[in-house]
């Protein structure tokens, strides 16, 4: 049996900074911060933007979908009462340095590889919608 | 401004003139301060030394960092249990790795600030454990009044269950597979070498003899990472006296010359945001120690680089240049190159995974030993003469080269 996660989520303490994206799965959109000047994402969240350093940072809707750069199904039960879960990896499509480490479900750990397109789904627990990613239906593409 | 040094890198100004090592084990059930004291004395008295003769103080991490068992006293605990009239002082968790506590001795001593430092890194988390399993950085979370939250950057991960650096390090692990194709047969040429030299060291924590069958056969902890490519929470404490070159003709042992440091952190400093996950801050270290040496990877002899797990020496390997970016599992394969008798001797005292996870120091005290010829039945042969050392993995990384001679 795979599980979507551990057993318990230890939860983000939502701030200033990060609620935006915390909380941004309300409405089933991922965001970043998205520069007006020089156009890029940023992430984790910055007070201006670390590339240009001259912009104005705010929040902005992707696409959700992204690339599975890597993955590791964990044994361990760092967290009693866990399953085995996948941690994964995922850069997304729009900029390939913007990176979240994330849970893949919806998937069996043997069909799961590097490289293979996925997509955001939210976990709502508490105040904060978790992203996930799952495998990018072929049909879908 | 180029990275090119024209003036003599000041570390080479500092000589390792003793080291110390307490009782190293599993759940000793002695106090962080008791181990601490123990290794500063055999250390102190190793240099040549007395306690009045140590006017500076160092460590990693210093103050309450971490889970239970991680931090180790602090400076003024340690000053005020010897009783040390200082010059100069520091401890701290943020720098090039563990070593940073050695490099910022290094630097000091150059600079003129302290003429002998005693630098320490002491770790319970064996005895801290209790009788539980392995704890994640976050702990186990739930029990009682609710679980609490998470700010910085443990807030990234936890949340999904990436809650050791075991996970952190899998995901660099499993990148090397896809990319480097990488085999578990080859990794475990790390753990499998660690053990061989434990059983020759009779403070290693782990020396019953094991083979690639035992490796293979072992429990998963976060693919494709086992439980032997995972270090083990240890008691104890290591210790070394940095020295004013000045003194080394009047040590009492052979005084061993600090070369040169790595100290570079170019890619962002973060687990997942790092632009080459499969290299990351060893390749900046390792890099900007090389531009400070005339030595070369080749006029290497023997080589302690970290293992916390067996997947970052893998990484330290190539960020070393002892081979090509991607080209450390065939480098290892079958293991001869990296035994106390190849061209590579490697984590010579059992490293980490079988010694003891003395947190980086335990592999700076054996390159002392080895570089003075005083490894017994684990003496790599033939008089070597430099040393790498390698603190760190994933965004933390800190290195060192040593010579047995002014070089």
């Amino acid at each position: 049996m795979i599980a979507d996660g551990p057993s318990i989520r230890l939860l983000p303490r939502l701030d200033l900074d990060n609620e935006f994206f915390w909380t941004s799965g309300a409405d089933g959109r991922l965001r970043f911060l998205r520069c007006r000047a020089c156009e890029s994402l940023v992430h984790p969240p910055a007070p201006r933007c670390p590339y240009c350093l001259a912009g104005y940072l705010s929040p902005e809707p992707v696409s959700g979908r992204g690339i599975l750069e890597s993955f590791t199904v964990n044994y361990q039960q760092w967290i009693p009462g866990s399953e085995r879960y996948i941690v994964g990896l995922v850069s997304m499509i729009e900029q390939s340095d913007v990176r979240l480490t994330t849970n893949i479900v919806g998937a069996d750990p043997k069909d799961v590889e590097i490289g293979m397109e996925v997509e955001v789904v939210f976990e709502h627990q508490d105040d904060v919608y978790l992203p996930l990613f799952r495998p990018v239906e072929r049909s879908a593409k | 401004m180029t990275g090119v040094v024209h003036e003599e890198p000041l570390e080479k100004r500092s000589i390792i003139s003793g080291i110390g090592q307490s009782e190293v084990g599993r759940k000793l059930n002695r106090s962080d301060i008791d181990l601490t004291v123990e290794a500063a004395i055999r250390a102190i008295e190793d240099a040549g030394l007395t306690r009045d003769d140590i006017d500076g103080l160092a460590t990693y991490p210093g103050m309450g960092v971490g889970t239970p068992g991680f931090a180790g006293p602090t400076t003024p605990e340690v000053q005020d249990a010897l009783r040390l009239e200082l010059n100069w002082h520091d401890g701290g968790g943020e720098g090039p790795a563990q070593i940073r506590a050695v490099i910022a001795a290094c630097l000091a001593v150059g600079a003129g600030l302290a003429k002998h430092v005693l630098v320490y890194r002491t770790v319970t988390e064996s005895t801290a454990q209790g009788e539980g399993g392995r704890k994640g950085i976050g702990g186990s979370g739930g029990g009682g009044g609710g679980v609490p939250r998470f700010s910085g950057f443990l807030q990234w991960y936890l949340p999904f269950g990436a809650v050791s650096a075991a996970n952190w390090i899998a995901l660099v692990a499993q990148r090397r597979f896809h990319e480097f194709g990488l085999t578990r047969e080859q990794l475990a040429q790390i753990a499998l070498n660690a053990r061989r030299n434990a059983g020759l060291n009779e403070n290693a924590v782990y020396r019953d003899p094991m083979s690639l069958g035992d490796y293979l056969a072992a429990r998963m902890i976060s693919t494709p990472l086992c439980l032997f490519d995972c270090d083990a929470p240890s008691d104890g404490a290591t210790a070394v006296i940095v020295s004013h070159r000045d003194y080394a003709k009047d040590a009492r042992h052979t005084p061993i010359h600090v070369n040169a440091v790595g100290t570079g952190l170019k890619g962002r400093p973060s687990w997942d945001q790092f632009d080459d996950m499969t290299s990351m801050a060893a390749r900046d270290a390792a890099a900007s120690m090389w531009k400070r040496t005339e030595l070369k990877p080749s006029d290497v002899d023997v080589a302690e680089l970290y293992d916390g797990f067996s997947i970052l020496t893998m990484v330290w390997l190539e960020a070393m240049g002892f081979c090509d970016r991607g080209e450390s599992g065939p480098f290892v394969e079958g293991g001869d190159r990296i035994a106390l008798g190849g061209s590579l001797p490697l984590n010579t005292a059992g490293g980490q995974l079988s010694g003891g996870r003395l947190h980086g120091f335990g592999l700076l005290h054996e390159a002392v030993v080895q570089l003075r010829g005083d490894g017994g039945e684990r003496q790599v042969p033939n008089n070597p003469e430099v040393a790498a050392v390698s603190n760190g993995g994933g965004p933390i990384a800190g290195s060192m080269l040593l010579t047995a001679r002014p070089r």
